[in-house]
């Protein structure tokens, strides 16, 4: 294939990953923000989504994009609802203390994928998609008759890949909105900002910890619902959305939307873009020490307020 | 007995207890012994860093690793002795580690945290990379035949369990030593107020340096003991899962005591060792043991020990 | 006073798990004088949790079935197997802690099972150092690359090396010359790359691509833009979960112009056929350990392994057709088991004293012909690679289902030597 097309191809690609990576790193970058501890189950949370897609998209019977739209509900909500839980019964007891919550977290690990691999088990399942189609993307090229279309050998994406892009694309903003224009987002940028104030002007930062909590492992699950039809559920998908997205949340700055999004369109953009230069494992070298000289040189992010 | 005298006879007697142990114990739970202390040695070389420092790394399989393949590949490829070899490892892992230092060092808290992931995700990457010489994930042995100092088989369980608790009295005396020093206080100066370090006149970046090359040094001589003494080196040892066990040990151990790694160690070693025997959902038994442990024991048990009844515990 | 330790130790436990693993109890000592009544304890080392669960519930079945079948022909020697299974969680490190605690705490006579290489390389010292024969199942060219030691033998299953070379003389005859090669860029992948590369070409091929997909990708498609078009041969193995979306992108970047394409079956081991997104795969050929579907010439003896194991002919779970079989791989447990009783018995084995000579017993044999112990096929074992060889299949998706088109001879796997285990001293 000819390099701009493959080019194209990449980019693609990259934009598909880097969509749910934008979603899951936000359900982190939350929990991270208001409450100031780092959630090492937060993985696990997508790997609870696209487990219970598979079990809601198997027992439901008919066109498969009943079962899938019954999944974008029900996941998130599933494993919203094992975040409540783990956040009354630990976090709260040990106060968000940031290394208790660590030792914590991975107890909950622990727990959630010996679950999956008891009650789902270790294979990978599929989970049809609602719609697939091939579409062939055509190319520009100046040649003797100049300016033509053509439509390159390889050169395509899928109907579904496609919804993914625009789905999180569509989710980001409703994100933005709930944050920027309604009084539970104030509420949660106040809690943000400064805990003791917020507590000081009436604001239950119990219940909003809680629900922060729960949204947080909530948007991964919507993530991982939205990838599964491409990849498959496995008990131990967890650990790579955990460490991108982690990584995605600091290179971003802090607390700073946008700076998730430009990350993960940064991280998940990277590698496919240098693979169509270098061998795999070499540029997945080369994308990893990039990004680390990024915070080297910009230490609070690339969107983060320089700390004092 | 004064506090210095106190933390000697602790340490002494825990080493002699270990020997105890060590002569008394059947042969599993001797291999085991020797298992642990190896670990014990990385995790203690972690706490260094973490919990006197106050810096928390996620990338310190990095360190375990350069020890580990610095002493391992030059055994195998190029059939060094072990001493020479195990001296090699130490520069590897002191030359990373002040590679790694001078660049992570620009940054603080998380960034600390995700910069030290990332190098230590390309170390492991690196070993893949060259998987002509390192065997990439498969890894390699190194043979029973080379594994000996002056004769004596380090594949013989009694000669295997002293070099293991040698390494680890040196490394676990050396940083109770360092911290009863005044460098050590300042490494705690730095960690519970870096300004006010800085204001008291003392280099924070310099201190803060030699920590991590100090911690990086003893997590590779861990590494590369573990080559020797287990004849196995592979990239397993450089993934994710090796730099969040030192942070998960010492945690358990408890943060900034000087026994905690070790205790964090067996813990999660026996833990896994006897939940596995009663169950095959043994992950369930050591997730919930860990989420108590959270609840009812938030500053790891010696740290809890220190706080309710031993307070002068090192 | 070690023995009371442990005991007391156990008893605790015991009352814990309320018997639950009663067959773990190293009591061994006490009968130390009444051997001839007491069980062979087998360690079995097995994948329970980690990457390679899948793999390690159908080793756990297989391994159950065989040990119920020597059991009730009565045993080895006339003494019961015990089979005593420890998880590695498919981890180097715990593989070779696991790999102690059978020789030293349950006292096994042997160890034997493990499937991915890491594990079998980090447990190998474990096993040469405590003098444990350790038998693998590993399919790695480890063991006859003359890497490990002469207490680790791989008896029950052919080695990646053979597997692929086997294939290249039909791929070229029948398929085509061009080549472009896809595995993972570790270890396994890099043997397909290298002994592929090498057969096809003494076949007259050529290898016109490499394209290695790097550790823990879970997206694919902008790998294939690298594929020359001239490629006539799209060659393919992967692992790992990822493998369905590989399949799956991999028929929509084509659609429906391909290449004809080889892949092996490691890629959708424990994967069913029907799954959503393979119907690219139809009219495609795999190589196969053991063919998952039964074939219209089945031997007796695969029909008696199916139904001891409890797998249908579709290659799935008797009592659940969703849950696929590990159909390529897994046989090599039981074929390890017979040999492992055939070896005992012809050592005269008592005791773990014997092992030595269990060991030479199994270095001495070579003609393992086809039957109800071998039902995979007629092998030939190699006592100085410790590595047995045998005949290897390659079937062509038909309606959904692995069709048998070709079995290689055996002759087809050889390679020379590269080390001879049975210089070396105990």
């Amino acid at each position: 294939m000819d390099f701009g097309p493959h080019l194209l191809l990449a980019v693609l690609e990259g934009a598909v990953g880097a969509s749910v990576l934008a979603l899951t790193a936000l359900g982190l970058s939350l929990v991270f923000g208001v409450m100031r501890v780092v959630n090492v189950a937060h993985g696990e949370f997508f790997m609870v989504g696209a487990v219970v897609a598979w079990f809601v998209a198997t027992s439901v019977a008919g066109h498969p994009a009943i079962g899938f739209l019954a999944a974008l509900v029900i996941a998130p909500l599933v494993a919203g609802g094992i975040a409540i839980v783990v956040d009354r019964l630990i976090l709260k007891q040990v106060e968000y203390d940031p290394e208790a919550t660590i030792v914590g977290t991975i107890g909950v690990l622990y727990i959630l994928q010996q679950s999956a691999l008891m009650i789902y088990g270790p294979e990978a399942r599929p989970v049809e998609p609602p719609f697939n189609h091939r579409i062939a993307l055509p190319w520009l090229e100046w040649g003797e008759n100049g300016l033509a279309f053509f439509y390159p050998w390889g050169l395509s994406i899928t109907s579904y890949k496609l919804f993914v892009i625009v789905a999180a694309i569509g989710i980001l903003l409703a994100f933005w909105l709930v944050m920027s224009r309604t009084k539970a987002g104030l509420i949660m940028r106040a809690t943000q900002m400064d805990r003791e104030t917020a507590q000081a002007f009436g604001i239950p930062v119990q219940r909003v910890y809680s629900i922060v909590f729960g949204f947080g492992a909530a948007l991964a699950a919507l993530a991982a619902v939205l990838i599964v039809p491409i990849q498959q559920a496995h008990y131990l998908m967890g650990g790579d959305p955990l460490l991108l997205s982690f990584i995605v949340v600091i290179i971003g700055g802090l607390g700073s939307v946008r700076g998730t999004i430009v990350a993960a369109l940064l991280v998940g953009m990277s590698d496919g873009i240098i693979s169509v230069f270098f061998s795999p494992t070499l540029s997945k070298i080369i994308a990893t020490l990039l990004v680390a000289l990024v915070l080297v040189f910009r230490p609070q992010g690339l969107f983060g307020k320089k700390m004092a | 007995m004064s506090l210095g005298a106190r933390s000697v006879a602790l340490h002494l007697g825990l080493i002699a207890i270990l020997i105890v142990l060590g002569l008394m114990l059947p042969t599993y739970h001797q291999g085991n012994l020797s298992r642990i202390l190896v670990l014990a040695t990385y995790a203690v070389g972690y706490n260094v860093l973490f919990g006197y420092t106050g810096l928390l790394s996620l990338g310190h399989a990095m360190f375990f690793a350069a020890g580990m393949y610095g002493c391992g590949m030059i055994m195998h490829l190029a059939g060094w002795s072990v001493i020479p070899a195990f001296v090699l490892g130490l520069v590897v892992a002191a030359m990373l580690s002040i590679v790694v230092g001078l660049l992570a060092l620009r940054t603080i808290g998380v960034a600390f945290m995700i910069v030290t992931l990332m190098f230590a995700q390309t170390v492991y990457l690196t070993s893949l990379y060259f998987g002509a010489w390192t065997g990439g994930d498969e890894g390699f042995v190194i043979s029973q035949a080379s594994r000996q100092i002056a004769g004596y088989p380090l594949t013989e369980p009694t000669t295997r369990f002293f070099v293991a608790l040698t390494l680890f009295g040196t490394a676990l005396l050396l940083t109770a030593w360092m911290m009863q020093r005044r460098f050590g206080r300042v490494l705690i100066g730095v960690r519970e107020n870096e300004e006010r370090t800085t204001m008291l006149g003392y280099d924070v970046f310099q201190h803060k340096l030699a920590a991590v090359v100090i911690s990086g040094v003893i997590s590779g001589a861990a590494g590369a003991a573990y080559a020797v003494l287990f004849g196995y080196v592979g990239s397993t040892f450089a993934t994710v899962q090796y730099s969040i066990l030192p942070l998960l040990w010492v945690l358990l151990g408890g943060m900034g005591t000087t026994i905690g790694p070790l205790i964090g160690v067996a813990f999660m070693f026996y833990l896994i060792d006897y939940a596995s025997g009663i169950t095959s959902a043994y992950m369930l038994v050591a997730g919930a043991t860990l989420v108590l442990l959270t609840l009812f024991a938030r500053a790891g048990i010696v740290g809890e020990i220190r706080k309710r009844w031993v307070p002068w515990l090192p | 006073m070690n023995n009371q330790m442990k005991t007391t130790r156990r008893n605790l436990l015991k009352s814990a798990s309320a018997g639950c693993l009663l067959a773990a109890s190293p009591l061994l000592g006490r009968f130390a004088g009444a051997q001839s009544s007491e069980p062979i304890k087998i360690g079995f080392q097995q994948h329970s949790t980690g990457i390679g669960a899948a793999y390690g519930r159908w080793y756990g079945r297989t391994t159950d079935a065989a040990v119920k079948m020597i059991n009730d022909a009565g045993g080895i020697n006339g003494r019961p197997i015990e089979i005593i299974a420890e998880d590695d969680g498919t981890d180097a490190r715990r593989g070779a802690e696991v790999v102690e605690k059978f020789a030293n705490q349950h006292n096994c006579d042997v160890a034997f099972g493990t499937l991915f290489s890491n594990v079998v390389i980090g447990s190998a010292p474990a096993a040469g150092e405590q003098k444990l024969p350790y038998f693998v199942v590993s399919e790695g060219h480890h063991v006859a690359s003359g890497a490990l030691n002469r207490y680790t033998l791989q008896p029950g299953i052919t080695d990646v090396r053979s597997q692929v070379q086997a294939m290249a003389p039909y791929v070229a005859k029948n398929l085509g010359k061009k080549i472009t090669m896809i595995y993972p860029d570790f270890a396994f992948g890099h043997d397909h790359r290298d002994y592929f590369s090498a057969a096809i070409e003494a076949q007259g091929g050529e290898v016109l691509e490499l394209i290695p997909i790097s550790p823990a990708e879970t997206s694919f498609t902008k790998y294939f833009p690298k594929i020359p078009r001239d490629t006539e041969v799209l060659y393919h193995v992967m692992v790992g979960p990822a493998v369905l979306t590989f399949a799956k992108e991999l028929g929509e970047f084509f659609g429906a112009s391909s290449p004809a394409i080889f892949g092996f079956i490691d890629s959708l081991e424990a994967v069913d056929m029907a799954a959503p997104g393979l119907e690219f795969l139809e009219g495609t050929y795999f190589w196969e350990g053991n063919p998952r579907y039964a074939q219209a010439d089945q031997t007796s003896y695969d029909k008696n392994f199916r139904a001891a194991v409890g797998v249908d002919d579709n290659g799935a779970s008797l009592s659940d057709p969703s849950d696929v079989s590990t159909y390529a791989h897994m046989f090599g447990c039981w074929e390890t088991l017979h040999i492992i009783k055939a070896g005992m018995e012809a050592a005269d084995y008592q005791s773990t004293a014997d092992r030595q000579k269990l060991i030479e017993a199994v270095e001495a044999m070579t003609d393992m012909p086809e039957s109800d112990l071998h039902p995979q096929g007629p092998k030939l074992f190699n006592g100085k690679t410790h590595q047995v060889f045998g005949q290897q299949y390659i079937s062509r998706v038909e309606s959904g289902r692995l069709v048998k088109v070709h079995t290689t001879s055996i002759e087809d796997t050889f390679y020379p030597d590269a080390v001879d285990y049975t210089t070396q001293s105990f």
